[in-house]
């Protein structure tokens, strides 16, 4: 079938940690793609209605830590209808291995989606060795 | 049959042993909700399809609002016919290469259609709407005839 499939709809995942916020409000864990070609690793996460002021990006001991504070929607005089999501606050950490350069890291927020790029240290790049013939 | 639609009582009535116990559950689920969140929230994944709407109105509009990151505005198509509004569009998610690996993937992309009747009569002339980081909002003029009006007691 080469049609293109359709979306479904999936509950927003929320955090459930033994930490607690300082501040109120729900949080929400960020869908994430994740790949590596051979020079990056690249990160693509999922933060609708954060704005860029919003957006915290963390690294530190090899932690990276994603942070998008989302304001309310809904005006003051708004009454309720239909709810079917809640928002808050985006917050996801990842565990980096010591072969990123964390000094080259590149990020862009562009309609919602935050993409990390994570250069691999000089030498993590897998480098040919050849085999001399004598 | 004829007993459960006079009576709508569980003990009356010849239905098969588990939607009494489907009931009891989807009874049950609704009241730890309320007492969660403060209000009924029914699942999206129950009523399921995408994307989930928040709906809110105050005395002259209608406030119709959805996640949709990656999203661009020419991908998404908006319509408006009589009271209902429909939603549609396709996301694309961009190929990553021939070399690349994923370590995990959890976004998706596919196409959606979705049609959301509201609840009273509405301007269709002045609809607007703006998907900003993702996040659409869709704002709804009332039919001036559905506007609530305050009556004076003489």
């Amino acid at each position: 079938m080469a049609d293109t499939k359709e979306l479904r709809v999936r509950d927003k995942q929320e955090v459930t940690t033994s930490t607690e916020q300082t501040r109120p409000g729900r949080v929400f864990t960020p869908a994430v793609d994740i790949f590596e070609t051979e020079r990056n690793i690249t990160l693509l996460a999922d933060m609708p209605g954060v704005t860029s002021q919003g957006l915290q990006i963390d690294l530190r001991d090899g932690v990276l830590t994603l942070s998008g504070e989302v304001k309310p929607f809904e005006g003051a005089d708004e009454a309720e209808v239909l709810i079917e999501f809640e928002t808050g606050t985006y917050y996801r950490q990842f565990t980096l291995s010591e072969t990123i350069d964390q000094s080259k890291i590149q990020a862009k927020f562009v309609d919602g989606v935050l993409r990390l790029v994570l250069p691999k240290v000089e030498k993590a790049i897998p480098r040919k060795i050849t085999i001399q013939t004598v | 049959m004829m007993t459960r639609f006079w009576t709508n009582s569980p003990t009356w009535g010849f239905r098969d042993a588990f939607s009494q116990l489907n009931r009891l559950r989807d009874q049950m689920d609704l009241l730890s909700e309320v007492m969660l969140r403060g209000r009924p929230v029914r699942s999206p994944a129950t009523t399921g399809v995408f994307p989930s709407i928040n709906l809110t109105e105050d005395p002259d509009r209608y406030y119709v609002r959805a996640e949709l990151p990656g999203m661009k505005a020419d991908a998404l198509d908006i319509q408006v016919v009589g009271r209902n509004l429909t939603i549609s569009g396709e996301r694309k998610i961009e190929s990553i290469g021939e070399e690349a690996r994923y370590h995990r993937r959890e976004r998706e992309a596919g196409k959606f259609s979705r049609v959301l009747g509201l609840p009273g009569e509405i301007d269709a002339e002045r609809v607007e709407a703006q998907l900003i980081n993702g996040m659409l909002q869709i704002v709804i003029p009332k039919a001036a005839a559905a506007k609530p009006k305050q009556i004076s007691i003489k």
